[in-house]
């Protein structure tokens, strides 16, 4: 096979759709073509990608197994002139970072639609860019190194997860499977201030499944609520909660 | 980080993976149990879209979690992801598996094959697969059928790309460069970096 030919085995090969014998052949290749591994790596961390979306729950009984395992096993010698990268490398966040804010993106173009349908084209740009502000903020709580997370099921069958940053200190909470409110109303978020409600802003009412960046910093507050209430939401709550979570402890 | 709560058992972006693997490979079993955590939902599901059978998706899961601990001293940061190199070493263990001889009787059956969609659709609570799935759907939806069928073949099925040929009735020469083109498509669209 000609090196030409052998270059556009990278995808097959990032894909491991080769035969055993290709991909020796491909990998002495690999050696000496610096753009090829680099192609390579790209397209591996692509494929990863691919995997990381069919993500799904374990067994419990899995995590026992692997862990009662590892205390058996002998683990390997490093690799020889292994060079140690401690101090977090930062690719995971940055990873995370660049999926989130290009999959926030795409939902901000969405949303863009409706608005300059519904507006005067100088009155969309301003909400844009506030938008844009806000899906990076998200996008930064979201990526902290910092952030937890904690889930719990909410009435109806929904689902809410709230994640706080410290360092941020924002809170970001997703909704799942939530009931749209009543015509007329809409959720409020609130902080919880040790009892005393802190108005955290509204959900839009058009999404059901969407992540919303809490209004204002996290600061002492010990967790979020949620209540229904009429359309613009209220200075405090007038309805008794939907929703009340905890924040992940620090 | 054990006072978060995870529902799905899966973390959030929390303890650097690339940092808790380097305590692994001096023989930390508290940090293997945080990156356990942190991997084994993508692990399993990666394994599972490819073999499909639950119980041998599970052990070969197994095997992958228990490698993570062998060679965790050999991960180089330098080459990649922490995250980027467990799951390649899952879908290796995924495709070597389905590529056994006893395997390949039960894959006589192209139209399955064919038929079946990846695991997109597999509820999941978790916020980070539920936001990379939306991503990679996204994604997905930018390539031409043709490149966008051969990908999921060769990644989801565990098909070499002669058999992805085979299968599609399409001559190698155009599945390799649908390869190619489909997944440096995706690397753009996902804003992949390395």
């Amino acid at each position: 096979m000609s090196t030409a030919e052998l270059h556009t085995l990278t995808g097959a090969y990032a894909l491991h759709a080769l035969t055993e014998s290709e991909r020796q052949a491909f990998e002495r290749h690999l050696e000496d073509c610096e753009a090829c591994a680099q192609e390579v790596r790209e397209l591996s961390a692509t494929a990863a990608r691919l995997g990381l979306a069919v993500a799904e729950t374990p067994p419990r009984e899995l995590r026992e197994r692997v862990l009662r395992e590892i205390t058996t096993v002998r683990q390997e010698a490093p690799a020889p002139g292994r060079r140690e990268r401690t101090g977090g490398g930062g690719r995971t966040g940055r990873w995370y970072t660049y999926a989130l804010a290009a999959c926030i993106a795409a939902a901000a173009a969405f949303g863009g639609v409706a608005v300059w349908q519904n507006q005067v084209a100088r009155d969309a740009r301003q909400e844009a860019d506030q938008a844009q502000r806000q899906n990076e903020q998200l996008a930064q709580v979201l990526s902290a190194p910092d952030a937890k997370t904690t889930s719990s099921a909410l009435t109806g069958g929904a689902h809410g997860t709230v994640v706080v940053s410290q360092s941020q200190n924002r809170a970001v909470f997703v909704a799942s499977g939530m009931e749209r409110p009543p015509s007329g109303k809409v959720y409020q978020i609130w902080f919880n201030d040790e009892g005393t409600m802190r108005s955290a802003g509204l959900m839009d009412p058009t999404a059901s499944d969407d992540a919303v960046l809490l209004d204002g910093p996290v600061d002492r507050a010990s967790g979020m609520g949620i209540t229904v209430e009429p359309a613009g939401g209220s200075a405090e709550p007038t309805s008794s909660p939907v929703a009340l979570m905890d924040f992940p402890a620090a | 980080m054990k006072e978060a709560v995870h529902i799905s058992g899966v973390p959030s972006p929390g303890p650097d993976l690339q940092e808790l693997l380097v305590r692994v490979a001096r023989g930390d079993q508290d940090a293997f149990a945080e990156v356990y955590d942190a991997v084994s939902g993508p692990v399993l599901g990666l394994v599972r879209s490819v073999l499909r059978d639950p119980a041998q998706s599970e052990e070969v899961a197994q095997e992958v979690l228990v490698e993570v601990w062998r060679t965790a001293p050999r991960f180089q940061a330098s080459r990649g992801s922490a995250m980027n190199w467990v799951l390649t070493l899952a879908h290796h263990r995924a495709v070597d598996r389905v590529r056994s001889a006893e395997a390949a009787a039960a894959r006589e059956h192209k139209a399955a094959l064919l038929d079946r969609t990846p695991a997109f659709d597999e509820v999941s609570e978790q916020v980070e697969t539920r936001l990379e799935r939306e991503q990679v759907r996204r994604c997905m939806r930018t390539l031409s059928e043709l490149q966008r069928e051969s990908v999921t073949l060769a990644y989801y099925r565990g098909l070499t790309y002669r058999e992805v040929s085979e299968l599609l009735a399409v001559p190698l020469g155009t599945i390799k460069t649908r390869l190619r083109d489909g997944l440096i498509r995706l690397r753009d669209c996902l804003g992949v970096s390395a």
